[in-house]
């Protein structure tokens, strides 16, 4: 069996009172687009910096290719860590990052990055600080597509990318995933945008991993039913319920887990059989004052 | 995913299978004639490659496609006769009983329905 590229056990921080990560446990295979899914705030960011090193786990383990990240250079340079926040020194201009990078990752693609400099239309002789959120954005990302790191992590990369530079982004990573393949984590709450991209899924609510699943299992595995409301409340007998609504004698409900007999079978009853989307079944999983934000 | 020609909820890889039946239904891919590569399909659809993959694998089990080692993937001869087997199978749950449902909703009776069918098969 191959070693998980990325690992967690039982991963838990504190940051004094608040629990940031709570007991998070989970493995991210070789090769595959795996999204990190959750609300703002719902401790993605902090589980990102959990898997690079970057914070002390108060308790638990993070592993990346089966070793601690924590001041390993051998395990951190097979990895490109992308976040918004990103530093560079205060003389750096674009070039420079590029020509940096070029020395850091050992499989660095120069005429890539120059290609998708050029589509991203960043002056490349620009200083760092002198660029907008979007600019700055793009460069992240011309990093991590450009680096081919066998372990890419994206954390909420398109911060003032405009749709049409964000779908570039989509673009050219499946391109260059699928000539070269590797592994990529990304974390996004722009669920309906990067969807289709991913195959693996992990969902993250108030700290605690809820969804640890194959993507294409997951779109398949809850459906809407809608309807008079004593159908519709036998159907939703003794099963997970995600949402309910009900107007006057009508129901909606989103249940997990019916066969396609069963869908049959509430389609003959009257009932209006429809699928749920990744962004939907999640907005059910993590509800409350998650669901307009994520709907957004 | 572009187009909207794709729906939300159900399996991608399902959609992708189903769609490439549909262009060998419209003849618009020929038997013996290549189909795209999974890369293609990912770039296309803007779709993971291993749901292409699945999607395409699906048709490879049902003997609609099948793989040319270092060259690619291939419509099988007779796959349009059996895509329309197997449709034609599919076509009463999918679209004659939802038809009726709704048309006994609409206290159409079946004798009526008879008659709309063959007054729109004549068209």
């Amino acid at each position: 069996m191959t070693i998980p590229v990325v690992e967690a056990h039982g991963l838990t921080k504190r940051f004094g009172a608040v629990e940031a990560v709570t007991d998070a446990t989970f493995a991210v295979a070789e090769h595959g687009i795996c999204g990190l899914l959750g609300r703002n705030g719902s401790g993605k960011t902090t589980l990102m910096h959990l898997l690079t090193g970057q914070e002390f786990a108060s308790a638990g383990d993070a592993m990346l290719f089966g070793q601690s990240p924590v001041e390993n250079a051998a395990v951190l340079g097979r990895t490109c860590f992308i976040k918004e926040t990103q530093i560079y020194p205060e003389s750096f201009r674009v070039k420079h990052v590029l020509r940096a990078a070029s020395w850091v990752y050992p499989h660095w693609d120069a005429a890539l990055a120059d290609e998708l400099v050029a589509e991203f239309d960043v002056p490349l002789g620009r200083r760092m600080k002198r660029l907008s959120r979007g600019q700055r954005s793009a460069v992240g990302v011309v990093v991590g597509i450009a680096s081919r790191a066998e372990l890419t992590i994206f954390d909420e990369p398109y911060a003032g990318l405009d749709a049409v530079a964000r779908h570039v982004f989509y673009d050219r990573l499946l391109q260059d995933y699928g000539v070269h393949p590797r592994t990529i984590l990304m974390s996004t709450h722009l669920i309906d945008e990067v969807a289709d991209l991913l195959d693996h899924v992990l969902v993250i609510d108030d700290g605690r991993l809820v969804i640890d699943a194959d993507a294409d299992e997951l779109r398949g595995s809850a459906t809407t039913l809608a309807g008079r409301h004593s159908a519709v409340q036998a159907f939703a007998e003794g099963r997970e319920v995600l949402t309910w609504d009900s107007l006057g004698g009508l129901a909606t409900v989103t249940l997990t887990g019916l066969s396609d007999a069963e869908k049959s079978a509430a389609h003959a009853e009257g009932l209006d059989v429809v699928p749920v989307s990744l962004q939907q079944l999640i907005v059910g999983r993590t509800r409350g004052t998650a669901r307009e934000e994520l709907a957004s | 995913m572009v187009g909207d020609d794709v729906d939300e909820g159900r399996p991608i890889f399902v959609q992708i299978a189903e769609q490439i039946e549909g262009q060998i239904l419209d003849c618009v891919m020929r038997e013996e004639g290549q189909v795209p590569s999974i890369n293609e399909l990912s770039a296309f659809h803007r779709i993971n490659p291993a749901t292409a993959l699945k999607g395409v694998n699906l048709l490879v089990e049902a003997g609609i496609l099948y793989k040319r080692r270092g060259i690619g993937m291939f419509v099988a001869p007779g796959a349009r006769e059996s895509v329309m087997a197997r449709r034609r199978e599919a076509f009463r749950s999918q679209y004659v009983r939802p038809l009726v449902i709704e048309a006994g909703k609409l206290a159409i009776t079946p004798q009526q329905l008879t008659h709309m069918i063959e007054k729109e098969s004549e068209q």
